[in-house]
């Protein structure tokens, strides 16, 4: 008996795998074009191996204008908006995982609501608002809005992170007349760094990749991010270099892949989504 | 004064998220349900109007506007119930029984997919999908008849575009869902000789019905809101045919200047995306 099941399971792996990778292949050919095009100055649109590997296109991206201030235009705004993001959330969460209180529900209720609330629906109304308090087309404008729209998801991964901290090793610190805050930057915060961690990648690779927002609260070709200069290949330029689309490409995505890699190492591929959505 | 020290570090540590939601995030909520009813206009304007609900008159009389919801349902229908449910529940159920190496390779190759950034993927799907591109390639070296994608079956594109950034998230959340499920309880159907997919009728979807539904939610709401993929292949054309309402309401807004109406529609945006997380709150509701 336990012979024709094991050869059962066999037949059944290996149809897994098989299916499996066939999916990969698909998933794996337009990600296959961009690597192999950034190495090739000939590159089209299909995938092709190159006739040898250059750098030229990395070569020809790699100046200020198309490729250096746009990253360093990225790393303030996202790095702006998470820094903000990642503080509101920490002081937010506590007293809601902390104490007790009739408020707790609802506003964790609110807050839950508007993690699933399209953003894109309100950038129409945030433009016009901006346009009338002055905060269109400015660097802090644009990561307010970055930070308030993150919060939400933000507050709720961060409680549930900090639930998971004993209250014990709290009161202690309390008896010895520590203040609230105090234990909360002492004590809970450090020993909850995985979550931290997860929150902050969290928060910008999302903003990292978001294109709608600047493209809407900023006007100054000199703020773009890199999420929206990229469309400058397609511009006035006239003929589309491909190779240098898809270096650029390989550039701005590098960092959103280390980010990713490195969190979901240490925390076993779940990523957010295992305290986030549990269904 | 215990209590009243716990109370103040309370309101002080709540301000500055507060604060910040209120100002940025209902904010423009509520400044959204104003102008969905004014004439607001981008340009040469001294006051805007209040004109009741002529804005929303004026969609439902619109053709742009009715070929606007109809591709927004055929998008989500496509891409987010058919497409990334289907394809990542079928891939976190193959995983399960795959060897590992093919798992790693599987997953890795996804999750990139979805890691990269909005506009980059549109780009890749873009060269993918062109008349030039490598769909076209495989399907020449096939003797299959090509077609240029972009132009033929536009809304399809980018739906696919869709499947192929946003399924790692649901093979993501059905990974643990089905994770969670006992052995026992498999192995037991296994003896009883209940074939692969009555077990995965009769058993394994029953269990992971609650993850099925807040997944649904939560896929139908990201792709309401997807507007840079859909805006860097096809820029919502030709003609309109993959104009999505996002696209539709930044057109009205801002390139033809009509500010109110556009908000109106973003309005109708916020309406139908508000009842579906009412919806999730309620499938979440013995969390909080």
């Amino acid at each position: 008996m336990p012979r024709p099941l094991s050869s059962h399971r066999t037949t059944h792996r290996l149809a897994a795998d098989a299916g499996l990778l066939a999916v990969a292949a698909a998933f794996a050919l337009p990600l296959a074009w961009v690597i192999l095009s950034s190495l090739d100055t000939d590159a089209d649109l299909r995938v092709k191996v190159p006739d040898g590997v250059t750098l030229d296109n990395f070569d020809a991206v790699l100046t200020p204008e198309i490729t250096f201030t746009p990253l360093l235009n990225s790393l303030l705004l996202c790095g702006g908006g998470t820094a903000l993001t990642v503080v509101c959330a920490a002081l937010a969460a506590y007293p809601l995982s902390r104490f007790r209180s009739r408020l707790n529900r609802p506003f964790l209720l609110t807050i839950l609501f508007a993690t699933s609330l399209p953003i894109t629906a309100i950038m129409v109304p945030v433009y016009a608002l901006f346009v009338q308090v002055n905060l269109i087309d400015t660097l802090q404008g644009t990561i307010f809005f970055f930070a308030a729209s993150q919060l939400p998801f933000a507050i709720w991964l961060m409680k549930n992170f900090m639930d998971g901290v004993p209250k014990e090793l709290e009161e202690a610190a309390w008896t010895d007349g520590a203040s609230s805050l105090q234990s909360l930057v002492r004590i809970v915060l450090p020993l909850m760094g995985p979550g931290m961690a997860v929150v902050t990648v969290f928060s910008f690779v999302m903003m990292w990749g978001n294109f709608f927002v600047p493209f809407m609260l900023l006007l100054t070709p000199d703020q773009m991010p890199a999420a929206v200069s990229i469309n400058e290949f397609f511009g006035n330029r006239g003929t589309v270099v491909y190779g240098q689309l898809a270096a650029f490409s390989v550039i701005y995505s590098t960092p959103v892949i280390l980010l990713y890699v490195l969190v979901a190492r240490r925390l076993g591929g779940g990523f957010a989504l295992g305290g986030a959505v549990k269904g | 004064m215990r209590n009243a020290a716990r109370s103040l570090t309370r309101a002080l540590t709540l301000t500055p998220a507060v604060v910040l939601l209120l100002l940025f995030l209902a904010g423009p909520i509520a400044y959204c349900a104003y102008i969905a009813f004014t004439d607001l206009q981008l340009t040469g304007q001294a006051q805007e109007s209040f004109v009741g609900f002529d804005n929303f008159r004026t969609a439902f009389d619109d053709e742009a506007f009715r070929n606007a919801v109809w591709l927004t349902l055929v998008f989500t229908v496509v891409s987010a119930l058919l497409g990334q449910n289907t394809l990542g529940l079928a891939l976190a159920a193959l995983m399960r029984r795959a060897s590992k190496p093919v798992r790693t390779l599987v997953g890795a190759v996804v999750i990139a997919a979805w890691v990269l950034p909005e506009v980059v993927a549109g780009f890749l799907l873009y060269a993918f999908f062109r008349r030039e591109g490598t769909l076209n390639a495989i399907l020449d070296w096939l003797h299959l008849p090509t077609q240029n994608w972009l132009f033929t079956l536009p809304i399809l594109a980018v739906s696919f575009a869709n499947v192929w950034r946003g399924t790692a998230f649901s093979m993501l959340v059905y990974s643990a869902a089905l994770g969670e499920i006992p052995k026992e309880i498999t192995e037991a159907a296994e003896v009883d000789g209940a074939g692969g997919w009555r077990r995965m009728w009769h058993i394994t979807l029953p269990m992971i019905r609650r993850s099925i539904g807040t997944n649904l939610m939560l896929i139908t709401l990201q792709t309401l809101s997807v507007f840079g993929l859909i805006w860097v292949m096809t820029r919502g054309g030709p003609g309109g045919r993959s104009q999505t309402l996002p696209l539709f309401m930044y057109e009205e807004a801002f390139q033809k200047s009509m500010i109110g109406y556009g908000t109106a529609v973003a309005l109708l945006l916020l309406v139908v995306g508000s009842l579906f997380s009412v919806v999730y709150l309620r499938l979440l509701r013995t969390e909080v």
